[in-house]
């Protein structure tokens, strides 16, 4: 196949995967996006078979058929709870196979239509798309291993934050090191093989020594950051190929996984810089202070009679309902009070799941039909004419601290429970949020507060209704 | 202006477009989609295999075509497994409704 045929192939491939990301724009759409999705590999990977037809096909194909059966098998077998630890393992796949190919280029640059020893003007991409392939494998492994509850086993996979003396300098002066080496490697006059591996090796452990220090509540931005890295890698990995249909992918993830991360970095009011930096969620699982304060509680029928007797309910999940696998039992809750005439809506949080948009997946699983389902903003406004919120398993996305000044989660957004003529509270204790404070919504005079394990509560309720 | 374009500057060019394209597209995509786009965005960066399968390329197998290899094999487990799972996740997201016609229609 001719280069220019090649790259007209690349260019078609590449459309693809743009019709892919635009597919999601709505449900209806986005299974046609997938498909084209499929069309752009499918396109990529049998154009570049073409280029190598007369090498070692059958090592490829084998290669790719184990692989490829690997990869279908755990997509058919995961449970809907565990995307996050699944996307965080695909991560390390992608960061992993771009530091093989950069070794592989370092070798024999030959294969893939470049001089040899490597032109300098590859080389400095070759060097950022290695080390940002080693950090993303490393980071994505520790970021897996916490997202896997491993942190009893492996002090290193814990989710509260591993923190010591002197980790920023440490990090820091790797990072120049790494640095160092690259510029060696970009200088060298022959493959540069020492200054490689080297740099190569300290990136790997960068990828460790960024990650253990962030807590498990921060965990949606660091799955996005680790998307949006395993993205550059691919581009820079395009860059020292030559190779503009990598380069394209990559950068459409890359800011995919940017955008993401911004996105979640808002919706806790964090800056991007402080999750980087780690630390927080120590205090997790800290009780609050409320010794001063009674709540008002009550059972589950109560609750129910509330419900039943409501025009309009709003129910606020939050991760707690996934832990406590109650989906089911709500969706069963929400179909009796529609077929009592009562209007149920969904309102989702930007981090209501462990990763961006988790709480619509396990919603979905659940069969709940999407268009109940609002987001935060688009719902916010209504809530007043509400007659029941009922917050399932969320603290911190429904505390109206976030509205006082002077509040650690001041100017956090957050849905606006409050504002409902009546709140009912699932909770399993009194215990904080991993923001750790406080919650005035507990407290409110309309608020009844129903403790329990959310599917126990909500089973309960259904039976009630009956 | 004189000399051959160098390719580090076309792929610059294709670099910055494409993050333009990248920006507006994601920015589009509904939030209720977002654990769907980060699958399939895991999927789609594996096209990393391409570069792969240009490393197990060569005849004669040596250290670089067998990394090359492994690096296949670990693309291909993104490749399957990222466009499946979401395509999984998104028939999760079909409208019900035509179940709820033919319910609606019996009574």
């Amino acid at each position: 196949m001719s280069a220019n045929l090649v790259a007209l192939w690349y260019l078609a491939a590449s459309v693809c995967f743009i019709l892919a990301l635009k597919g999601l724009s709505s449900p209806e759409s986005a299974r046609r996006g997938n498909a084209f999705g499929i069309a752009g590999m499918t396109i990529a990977v049998v154009t570049t078979l073409a280029i190598v037809a007369k090498g070692r096909l059958d090592l490829i194909i084998v290669a790719m058929l184990i692989g490829g059966t690997i990869g279908a098998l755990v997509a058919r077998r995961v449970e809907m709870t565990q995307m996050p630890e699944l996307v965080a393992a695909m991560h390390s796949l992608v960061g992993m196979a771009a530091a093989l190919i950069a070794v592989a280029v370092v070798n024999n640059p030959g294969a893939f239509g470049e001089h040899d020893p490597l032109p300098r003007g590859n080389r400095l991409e070759l060097f950022i798309g290695s080390f940002v392939g080693a950090i993303t494998f490393s980071g994505s492994v520790i970021a897996f291993g916490k997202l896997a509850g491993l942190g009893k086993k492996f002090r290193l996979f814990s989710s509260a934050p591993v923190v010591f003396r002197g980790q920023h300098a440490l990090n820091l002066a790797l990072a120049i090191v790494m640095i160092g080496f690259g510029t060696a490697f970009f200088l060298s006059g022959d493959k540069g093989w020492m200054p490689f591996i080297v740099m190569l090796g300290i990136a790997f452990v960068l990828g460790v020594l960024i990650i253990i220090p962030i807590g498990g509540a921060d965990m949606p931005v660091v799955i996005s950051m680790l998307n949006s890295y395993s993205g550059w890698a691919a581009a820079g990995i395009g860059f020292s190929l030559n190779n503009t249909m990598l380069i394209i992918a990559g950068s459409l993830v890359g800011s995919s996984g940017a955008i993401l991360s911004y996105i979640m970095c808002k919706a806790m009011n964090r800056s991007f810089f402080s999750v980087i930096m780690g630390g927080f969620g120590a205090a997790e699982g800290a009780a609050a202070d409320s010794s001063q304060k009674t709540v008002k509680s009550g059972s589950a029928e109560d609750a129910a009679f509330l419900l039943s007797n409501a025009e309009s309910v709003v129910i606020v999940p939050g991760y707690g309902l996934a832990v406590a696998r109650a989906q089911h039992a709500v969706k069963e809750m929400a179909q009796k009070l529609i077929a009592k005439g009562v209007n149920v809506r969904y309102a989702i949080h930007p981090v209501a799941g462990r990763m961006p948009g988790h709480m619509n997946v396990l919603l979905a699983e659940a069969e709940v039909p999407y268009d109940q389902v609002f987001e935060m903003e688009d719902i916010n406004g209504e809530l007043g004419t509400v007659d029941v919120a009922l917050v399932l398993g969320a603290n911190d996305v429904v505390n109206p601290l976030a509205h006082e000044k002077g509040s650690p989660i001041y100017g956090m957004p957050i849905i606006e429970a409050n504002k409902a003529r009546t709140v009912l509270v699932n909770k399993r204790s009194m215990a904080a949020g991993y923001a750790g404070l406080d919650n005035p919504l507990f407290y409110m005079d309309k608020t009844m507060m129903v403790f329990g394990d959310a599917k126990k509560v909500v089973e309960d309720m259904v039976k009630a209704l009956e | 202006m004189s000399g051959a374009l160098d390719p580090t500057v076309v792929n610059l060019v294709v670099f910055v477009l494409a993050v333009f394209v990248g920006y507006h597209v994601i920015w589009n995509v509904t939030p209720a989609l977002h654990t769907p786009l980060m699958s399939v965005t895991n999927a789609i960066s594996s096209v990393i295999i391409v570069g792969a399968i240009l490393a197990a390329g060569p005849s004669e197998i040596d250290f670089g075509s067998a990394l090359g290899a492994v690096a296949v094999g670990l693309a291909s487990v993104n490749v399957a497994g990222g466009f499946l799972v979401t395509k999984r996740m998104l028939e999760m997201f079909k409208k019900k409704a035509p179940k709820a016609e033919t319910k609606a229609e019996k009574k």
